[in-house]
């Protein structure tokens, strides 16, 4: 009888641990969404800020985290593609690949902030990008580079080895049969990656603090050398310091629920899409 | 014959450019390691390194500046090691009852929603913390400001439940099966199973997990910042404001003159933090490589 | 197309696909095959049999060098085709694969359409066009013995097909790029009795165009299609290699008549 409650209030505790981690993403969602929803509006999404940002909208922010995030992925997807196609499909050098995978999980490692100053010692000043959407993207880039490649890597793995040796044998060069055979199939989980190195990237503060972010411009970017308001920066300083930032909470709460939707929608997206994909497989 | 010889010179391109990519990770870890120390570096002219990592007071803008981070880094500490005691008990109890407990078509559900916790952006945790979590401390605790250690280690502490969570998970899933069912064949509940035959074997794991958990926490930067008042008392109190390493650079370095002591000091900081979480994530994956292996 | 593996070498009999000469094998440290030496003839069909582990799928994977897809593989010995020694240095493997054709254990038809999967090879072979390309098709999977059932299908996904079907697939697939030599590494393991007779069928009408190579451990399945066989032993050693009726009737080595009279295995 004893051996049955000790297992049962072992077991009570772990779901209320499970349960806790529910009700935090409850809560956070729950409080941001109903203080965030009465400030949504296509104006809200629409429109510049105004008076000192006290009023108006946030679209020079949502189009700014767009540029950055379009940027980082244009800098980010081929390198951590290329760099998890070698990883997976080239091994023959395992010391040289041994090395890189440390450098992968160590970079991955590294806290935002020192992204954020690095990108500016190196991006901003070094090679002279200036504070820029371009140097935003770079830094993000390099953060969000070792997810796309675990991910990368791991959607190629998951491609049974059947496939690759059934082009080797029918005289498939390695790449062909990398090309031909193996990505067509990695591609959604590939994809999946992608999408959840987005939401990371959408939803990064520190490494544009320096880098990229603007705390209020005039008129849209024109350029990728150009400063940008973004989301999260956005939030930051409406939050902590900008004019009269207790008289704009419910901006703030807005833009708080815009940029949680959109993340946790991103990361919503990835994983129904991968529950797909294991449903569909068919080998 | 053009073509044949073409496809194979394709064949060495296609490998160098691989290659290459594969690369980039780690220029990139080479050039964050020489900038952050030929911009930190400068700081010791003005400080030396003990006065640096031991000094006492943090006036970087008086003159002459004084340059001691050890509030930040007792700061750092206080804030990560409660933060600690919240992701470790609850990133392990949650990935024990994904991986051992829940039934199965619960499984995924819960995967789902710690991948969401991951997913929540520093910064609207932070303005959660802000909004939430602060005011209701305070007039909970009966303090001056809610903007304290504790408040920064709650929320942290919730952070970095999904770090802890997924390696703890990994490191379970690794447990062959066959010594679940022997163990149970013997007699034994499912929970003395899992306390006597699955978690022993997947400690390592564990422990990696509460390292890289660390990491995190020390790592982040905006949650902090927001809610932690930001004030560099020594010794750091848990029920007061505090300040951490990341928060100084965050808050100093858009406001700070290129090439001063200060901004020098600002990257040496990063330097620290690089450091340390370098050090934690060898080490993890060092105890985690053991589980590894044996599976 | 000018090929690396034109009949050369004086010491080429003629009528021989390959001649293995002292081949030894290891995946690491660890010995998979042992100074094996045998010549296997064109068009006929030899088969390579042998309780599990000891070394004949490894074997196969030597002959068209696939064995290269894990790292620590080694070779040592010679492998002489069309003239040269294919575990030399500077062997092309991808042309070498061209010309011999590989059916696994378990079918593996590409997540692609019946038709995509049989126009692979020669497609990164370089035929383009479109016509061409049918023909191809039309022809392999004829010889293959699969054009009746799946013409109506040719877009539709391989996985579409049954087992036995995807099977004669691979068989149409690798019979696509007009290859000299098809190794088969226990083609029907995987099958059903009636899906297994009809490719034990085809293999049969195979051995007038191609060199075959099949690997099995099915003893029966060795008496009813190979002309040769090769029996292998724990440790990797080439115990005995004769007429397949030769071996089966009158064994020579007493582990081989326990084996093909089912004592062990």
């Amino acid at each position: 009888m004893n051996r049955v409650w000790s297992q049962r209030t072992a077991f009570a505790l772990l779901g209320l641990s499970a349960l806790a981690v529910f009700a935090a993403l409850a809560v956070v969602l729950g409080f941001v969404t109903v203080r965030g929803a009465p400030a949504i509006s296509w104006e809200f999404l629409s429109a510049f800020p105004r008076r000192g940002m006290t009023e108006g909208g946030i679209f020079p922010a949502l189009l700014g985290t767009f540029y950055l995030v379009l940027g980082t992925v244009i800098v980010s997807l081929p390198l951590g593609v290329g760099a998890a196609i070698y990883l997976a499909e080239y091994a023959e050098q395992r010391s040289w690949i041994r090395v890189v995978r440390i450098g992968v999980n160590n970079l991955a490692a590294v806290p935002s902030i020192v992204f954020g100053l690095f990108g500016l010692a190196f991006f901003v000043k070094a090679l002279g990008l200036g504070v820029s959407i371009l140097s935003g993207a770079l830094t993000l880039g390099l953060m969000v580079m070792p997810l796309l490649i675990r991910s990368t890597e791991e959607a190629l793995n998951a491609v049974p080895k059947e496939f690759r040796e059934g082009a080797l044998a029918l005289g498939a060069t390695r790449w062909q049969a990398v090309r031909s055979v193996v990505l067509p199939v990695a591609v959604p989980g590939i994809l999946t990656g992608a999408i959840l190195a987005v939401g990371r990237a959408a939803g990064e503060t520190a490494p544009i603090m320096f880098t990229a972010a603007a705390f209020y411009t005039p008129r849209l970017p024109r350029s990728p050398l150009d400063e940008v308001m973004a989301l999260p920066y956005h939030l930051y300083v409406m939050a902590t310091e900008s004019t009269a930032f207790w008289r704009t909470r419910h901006l703030q709460f807005g833009t708080a629920l815009v940029l949680l939707g959109l993340v946790l929608i991103l990361y919503l997206w990835a994983a129904v899409w991968r529950a797909r994909i294991r449903r569909r497989k068919r080998w | 014959m053009r073509s044949e010889v073409r496809s194979r010179i394709g064949e060495h391109t296609v490998r160098w450019i691989m290659g290459a990519c594969a690369g980039v990770s780690l220029l990139a870890l080479g050039l964050i390691v020489l900038f952050l120390f030929r911009e930190g570096m400068p700081v010791f002219r003005t400080v030396s390194l003990g006065g640096f990592l031991g000094g006492r007071f943090w006036f970087p803008t008086s003159e002459p500046p004084s340059l001691g981070i050890l509030p930040m880094i007792l700061g750092s500490g206080l804030v990560t090691g409660f933060a600690l005691l919240v992701a470790v008990p609850l990133g392990i109890g949650t990935a024990l009852f994904v991986g051992e407990v829940a039934p199965a078509s619960a499984r995924n559900p819960l995967k789902v929603a710690v991948e969401m916790l991951a997913g929540v952006p520093s910064v609207v945790y932070g303005f959660f913390g802000l909004m939430i979590v602060v005011p209701w401390l305070q007039a909970t605790l009966n303090l001056p400001t809610g903007q304290t250690a504790l408040t920064a280690s709650l929320l942290l502490g919730i952070m970095a439940v999904p770090t802890v969570a997924s390696i703890a998970e990994d490191a379970v899933a690794a447990v062959p099966d066959t010594w679940r069912e022997a163990s149970l064949a013997l007699g034994a509940t499912r929970w003395q199973t899992l306390r006597s035959v699955v978690v022993p074997a997947a400690r390592s794991g564990l422990l990696a997990g509460t390292l890289l958990g660390m990491g995190r926490a020390v790592g982040e930067t905006m949650t902090v910042l927001m809610v932690s008042g930001n004030s560099p008392t020594l010794p750091p109190v848990l029920g007061w404001p505090v300040r951490t390493l990341t928060a100084t650079i965050a808050l100093e370095m858009a406001e700070t003159p290129v090439g001063s002591p200060h901004y020098h000091a600002l990257f040496a900081v990063g330097g620290v933090l690089f450091l340390f979480t370098l050090t934690l994530n060898v080490v993890g994956e060092l105890v985690g490589n053991r589980i590894r292996r044996l599976a | 197309m000018v090929s690396q593996f034109q009949p050369a070498g004086p010491a080429m009999e003629m009528g021989t696909a390959f001649s293995v000469q002292h081949l030894s094998f290891f995946y690491g440290q660890e010995r998979v095959l042992t100074d094996v030496s045998l010549d296997i003839p064109q068009r006929r069909i030899t088969s390579i049999v042998g309780p599990s582990g000891c070394g004949k799928s490894t074997f196969l994977r030597v002959l068209n060098r696939l064995y290269e897809v894990v790292p620590s593989a080694r070779a040592v010995g010679q492998v002489w085709f069309e003239g040269r020694d294919i575990l030399a240095r500077g062997t092309d493997v991808v042309d070498l694969r061209r010309r011999v054709g590989m059916v696994f254990q378990k079918p593996n038809p590409f997540p692609k359409s019946v038709y995509e999967n049989v126009a692979y090879a020669p497609r990164i072979h370089g035929v383009r066009k479109r016509r061409v390309l049918y023909d191809i098709v039309a022809r392999a999977l004829g010889q293959a013995a699969l054009w009746e059932e799946v013409h109506t299908r040719l877009g539709k996904s391989a996985f579409d097909l049954s087992g036995g079907q995807q099977q004669r697939l691979c068989i149409a697939r690798a019979l696509a790029m007009e290859p000299k030599v098809i190794l088969m590494d226990e083609p029907t393991s995987a099958l059903d009795p009636t899906a297994t007779a009809k490719i034990e069928d085809l293999i049969t009408v195979l051995k007038d165009t191609y060199t075959v190579v099949i690997v099995t451990h099915n003893m029966q399945q060795a008496a009813r299609v190979s002309d040769l066989a090769a029996v292998f032993l724990t440790g990797g050693e080439m115990v005995e290699y004769d007429e397949t009726n030769r071996i089966f009737e009158n064994p020579n080595d007493k582990r081989v008549e326990d084996y093909v009279t089912g004592k062990f295995g």
